[in-house]
């Protein structure tokens, strides 16, 4: 019996997210004496040396469906391939992370293997009366404990749940070639449009965000550096994206993208309750902003306030010293 | 075309989330409901569509009677018709399944509702409905048109977004800024008495989870401040005090 674990790559590099999953499902087999943990992983980009490395992350085995169709992210051709995948290895539980993909991925499985879904899972199961797993709700206002009623299982990780740690090992990495039909690409792809070199906004240990303070985007500089300096993701408030100064992927909030970095900065940025809702999971935020009365600074740990103008660049400054 | 709107039920975001009976409920006190927000990008894009292209929005709820004033809001707003399916929605798999079966009755070419709830957040429950039924489920989309039989979409990734085609009917999970959210005028609520509501039994009650109980995270601390002249300490206590550097 094993534990899938399916693993998404951006351009051939594998994501943090996944390597969370690969974690995850290997301490998992720890608790429920499962024998194997197989990373499955799609596409022709990602390298077998690539995947071999998720050894050290507790994979025994690596499937690779090396399909220059599966480059992109085709929901029901994946959810194929991850429902062939678990017959092949008897799977009984699959791991994943929550994204884009994961999210519709992890449902269709779900019905072609009557599997039981937690979603948005942030830790273990407790298995002390059933398999229950804790998930983050009410955008992180709330846990649920959620009992897994079927014998097949799917977890779909939040991230940064867990803190991946590389220990020893490699794994060996396995051709797989799963039937597909044109039934399986009813969607077609017809271009993708992604900010290069970037660290990606839902998957930053640190993300550093600007609001309407910054008073236009032509100042996203000093956001940037700081940024930069951090090895941080950007991120924005709603009106930021609204009128146009960010784009909507950066949208950091209850209607856009959910973080839950280590650390969270937010610089002008007031705090309202919808931007809160999409932060409030990170360990730690920092909160810069003039207005002594923002609302962000109840839900902050740490807080300066000040013109954003001044302090920013000589944080980045400070910031920098102290890495040397 | 004929357009199927799932709605949610769902708090205010703005309200504070507590539970009753031993953390096992959910505590409604003084709490306000409202359409979840991506559904109502979903409906305010479904209407648009409908003005385009003609057709019908049909849109359905599972949910008590509780739900019905939410309901009413959707046709006010400018939904034809609407149908509850009367249960709670407990599991996602349930609500996948109750939606699944109006929708191989309805012959509907387009599906919309939300990417997710903003309660369960579990982004589930378009992809159970689309392996359901045999048909494509794509989310998150933020722009959605329809062009003949064919609709060109594009998906949020992380990091960017894509651009899609697909062949209708099929289902997708909606998010900004597909549409922008619409109000009801007068002439709408006036309108929305008389339109009709259909409810119905469940299809199946088969549930493949169950929520036991909730907790609520821990208090945060106080917040520590400090002034545009002590940044020094301010990079020490990201440092050592909270690891984060």
């Amino acid at each position: 019996m094993a534990i899938v674990a399916l693993v998404e790559d951006s351009d051939g590099k594998i994501k943090k997210s996944s390597i969370e999953a690969v974690v995850y499902a290997a301490a998992l087999a720890k608790q429920i004496s499962e024998d194997e943990v197989v990373a499955l992983a799609l596409g022709n980009q990602v390298s077998s040396e690539e995947l071999e490395g998720l050894g050290k992350f507790g994979a025994n085995r690596v499937l690779h469906a090396n399909d220059e169709r599966l480059n992109q992210g085709v929901i029901q051709a994946y959810a194929s391939v991850v429902d062939q995948a678990m017959n092949e290895t008897g799977a009984n539980v699959l791991i994943l992370a929550k994204s884009s993909l994961g999210d519709p991925v992890a449902s269709r499985v779900a019905i072609k293997q009557q599997a039981a879904l937690g979603a948005n899972v942030v830790e273990l199961p407790d298995l002390s009366d059933g398999f229950v797993v804790k998930s983050s709700i009410y955008t992180g206002k709330a846990f649920a404990h959620t009992k897994l009623d079927r014998d097949k299982k799917i977890i779909a990780l939040r991230k940064n749940a867990i803190t991946p740690e590389e220990g020893e090992g490699k794994a060996t990495v396995e051709a797989f070639n799963p039937s597909l039909s044109d039934a399986d690409f009813g969607a077609t792809i017809t271009n993708t449009e992604k900010s290069e070199g970037d660290i990606l906004l839902p998957e930053a240990d640190i993300v550093v965000s600007g609001g309407r303070g910054l008073k236009g985007s032509e100042n996203w500089g000093m956001i940037e550096e700081l940024a930069d300096t951090l090895g941080a993701a950007t991120g924005c408030s709603k009106p930021v994206s609204d009128i146009g100064w960010r784009p909507h992927h950066e949208h950091v909030g209850q209607t856009g993208v959910k973080v839950s970095p280590s650390l969270y900065v937010a610089v002008g940025i007031s705090g309202a309750i919808q931007h809160l809702a999409g932060v409030n999971s990170s360990k730690y935020i920092l909160v810069v902003n003039q207005d002594a009365e923002a609302p962000f600074f109840k839900a902050a740990d740490y807080g300066v306030v000040g013109d954003a103008f001044e302090i920013v660049p000589q944080l980045t400054e400070k910031i920098k010293a102290s890495q040397n | 075309m004929k357009i199927l709107v799932c709605i949610t039920h769902v708090p205010d975001t703005t309200s504070k989330i507590s539970f009753t009976e031993n953390n096992t409920k959910f505590d409604t006190t003084g709490v306000q409901y409202i359409i979840g927000p991506y559904d109502d990008y979903s409906l305010a894009r479904a209407i648009e569509l409908k003005e385009q292209h003609g057709g019908s929005v049909t849109v359905v709820n599972v949910g008590e009677a509780e739900t019905e004033p939410t309901i009413r809001k959707a046709l006010a707003i400018g939904a034809d018709d609407a149908i509850r399916i009367n249960a709670h929605p407990s599991d996602s798999f349930f609500v996948a399944q109750q939606i699944a079966s109006v929708v191989k009755e309805g012959g509907y070419d387009l599906v919309l509702m939300g990417r997710e709830s903003i309660d369960y957040n579990g982004g589930q429950v378009h992809g159970m409905v689309g392996e359901l039924v045999n048909m494509p489920s794509i989310s998150p989309v933020m722009q959605l048109d329809i062009e003949g039989d064919t609709a060109k979409l594009s998906r949020e990734i992380e990091g960017g977004k894509e651009q899609l085609e697909v062949k209708l009917p099929f289902i997708a999970g909606c998010q900004e800024p597909i549409a922008e959210w619409k109000i009801p005028n007068m002439r709408g609520i006036m309108m929305a008495r008389k339109k009709p509501l259909d409810v119905r039994d469940p299809a199946d009650n088969e549930q493949m989870t169950d929520t036991v109980r909730y907790e609520l995270p821990p208090p945060k601390g106080e917040v520590k401040m400090f002034s545009a002249d002590e940044l020094d300490a301010l990079v020490q206590a990201l440092k050592n005090e909270a690891n984060v550097l």
